[in-house]
């Protein structure tokens, strides 16, 4: 075996799969702009994502919210700057930690069962079923899930932002004995407009990655009940990855320049 | 343009990988004809089905639906082509996110924009025909017999009432009599709808019921083709072996030692 062909292949097999998700990617975007919309998939999906996902998403806020208000504390306490730590709290919250942990909680429940159920369509011939009764499972799979997945993370978001905060206040106020009123106003004094929204907008895109990847994976999977697992598995893992990845540069354009 | 035929198939090639599936297939449907593929497991009739309806690319070939080549179609005039089609899988592919008669209303509700109030009657009256009773129209696929589950899917094929129907194996797993029941269904829609049909069976009897004509698909090609009632004349010892089921004979099954 000669390594540089090894790796060679790797590459050519890696450019290939970016080329295939990209096209991937452009079909399914321009069926979720072009009407007809299945309006009722659109509900269901979002019923699925955003209210069943909320048990998850919140106790992980909620955890979180309250996990950075004590470590916050017992750093700035070092240098006396505890009042900083209501303001960390809501920063950290609104900006990275809400879309970060809503996106990968979700990536992990809703990725999954989407390449799950679209990947078992696949091989049990339901998507070729699909083509043949003159509906095309771009639109009728795939464009509801994207537009449900697109719509429902922000909303999840703002959910995660409130029970993450209330998290830090609940540390804040009962254990590390912080004023009430003084800590709510620490909280919104130093809150801007750009700190929620820029988090919004990563939801979306999130979103976006999310219910993409689960589409995709589950699309191409072939090779039975392993192809499936196979898929699902691609599906979570990529899809982490790639929030991991878009948090940094989502970050990177709204805030490197100020 | 009575005698252009319905499907026109020449030089047809398909493989997957190094593996030739299809190699040149010439083969036509008349308008209402019924044809019958015959041919051993794994030979490709699936695949040649699959090629037809655009679920496959073929690598060679030309493919003409009413004359009109549908090889290299874009999806939107694949869709309109499709419409003309209805297809029986061989694993029936029900969509299991859907009850039994909202299967068989798929396609009345898609293609034919039907509403669901209107196309529910026809749905159970199709699944009445393959000898299935209303409440079964409720039930999940996943609730329903292998058997079941094949006339269903054949009920959803014949919903629309397509000018040609694919019948991937449409008798196999069902008892001899409900065999005969779909096999008369099966000519029902030739001839009462004028409906083309190309079926896939192992059933001999069955294709000797439902044949105007029978093409025997091996290695890649059409070997023989003739009028049913020319099958057990047809002085092809590969035909002569594959309706006796005989394991001895010009074809060799590849058994792995
Ligand atoms: N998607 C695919 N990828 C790779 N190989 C395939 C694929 N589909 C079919 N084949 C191969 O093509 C050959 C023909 O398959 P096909 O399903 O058409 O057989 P068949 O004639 O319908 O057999 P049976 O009577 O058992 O249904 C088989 O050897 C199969 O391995
Ligand atoms: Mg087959």
């Amino acid at each position: 075996m000669n390594p540089l062909a090894t790796v060679g292949r790797f590459f050519l097999a890696f450019l290939q799969q970016i080329g295939e998700l990209t096209i991937f990617a452009s079909r399914a975007v321009s069926h979720c702009v072009r009407p007809p919309f299945y309006f009722r998939h659109i509900g269901r999906q979002m019923l699925d994502i955003g209210y069943y996902s909320l048990p998850v998403v919140g106790l992980t806020a909620l955890f979180t919210g309250m996990v950075l208000a004590l470590q916050s504390y017992t750093g700035f306490a070092r240098f006396s700057a505890e009042g900083a730590v209501a303001t960390v709290v809501v920063l950290s919250v609104t900006r990275e930690l809400g879309p970060v942990i809503a996106g990968l909680m979700v990536a992990g429940r809703i990725g999954a069962s989407i390449a799950a159920e679209i990947g078992t369509m696949r091989v049990t011939e339901q998507i070729d079923a699909l083509y043949t009764l003159s509906t095309n499972p771009m639109k009728y799979l795939v464009a509801p899930r994207i537009i449900a997945g697109v719509l429902t993370l922000p909303l999840l978001v703002v959910v995660a932002d409130i029970i993450g905060v209330f998290g830090g206040y609940v540390v804040g106020v009962y254990k590390l004995e912080f004023n009430a009123a003084v800590y709510l106003k620490q909280t919104f004094d130093f809150l801007e407009f750009m700190d929620v929204f820029s988090g919004l907008v990563k939801a979306a895109v999130f979103g976006f990655i999310i219910t993409l990847m689960g589409c995709y994976h589950g699309y191409r999977s072939d090779g039975g009940a392993q192809g499936v697992g196979r898929a699902t598995t691609n599906a979570v893992v990529s899809a982490s990855i790639l929030i991991l990845v878009f948090n940094y540069a989502i970050t990177e354009i709204f805030f490197a320049t100020r | 343009m009575a005698d252009t035929p319905k499907i026109e198939i020449r030089g047809l090639k398909k493989r997957f990988g190094s593996k030739v599936v299809l190699d040149g297939l010439d083969l036509d449907v008349g308008n209402g004809e019924s044809v019958v593929i015959i041919g051993g497991s794994g030979t490709g009739k699936s695949v040649l089905l699959k090629c037809i309806l655009g679920l496959l690319d073929p690598e060679a070939g030309s493919i003409k639906v009413d004359g009109q080549e549908v090889i290299g179609l874009s999806t939107r005039e694949r869709e309109q082509v499709n419409r003309k089609f209805g297809m029986l899988f061989q694993s029936a592919a029900l969509f299991d996110s859907l009850s039994v008669w909202e299967n068989v209303a798929f396609g009345l509700i898609s293609a034919q924009g039907k509403s669901k109030k209107d196309a529910k009657p026809i749905a159970l009256e199709k699944l009445a025909q393959v000898g299935l009773p209303a409440q079964v129209g409720e039930l999940q696929p996943s609730e329903l017999s292998g058997g079941m589950r094949k006339r269903v899917g054949l009920a959803r094929a014949i919903a629309t009432q397509p000018e040609i129907i694919f019948f991937d194996e449409p008798t196999t797993g069902l008892d001899p009599i409900m065999s005969d029941v779909i096999n008369d269904l099966i000519v029902d829609c030739v001839h009462r709808l004028g409906a083309s049909a190309l079926s896939i069976t192992h059933d001999m009897a069955s294709a000797r019921k439902i044949a105007h004509r029978i093409a025997m698909l091996y290695q890649g090609k059409i070997i023989w083709q003739g009028p049913v009632d020319d099958i057990d004349k047809s002085g092809n010892a590969h035909v002569d072996q594959f309706i006796h089921g005989r394991a001895e004979g010009p074809i060799r099954m590849q058994i792995p030692v």
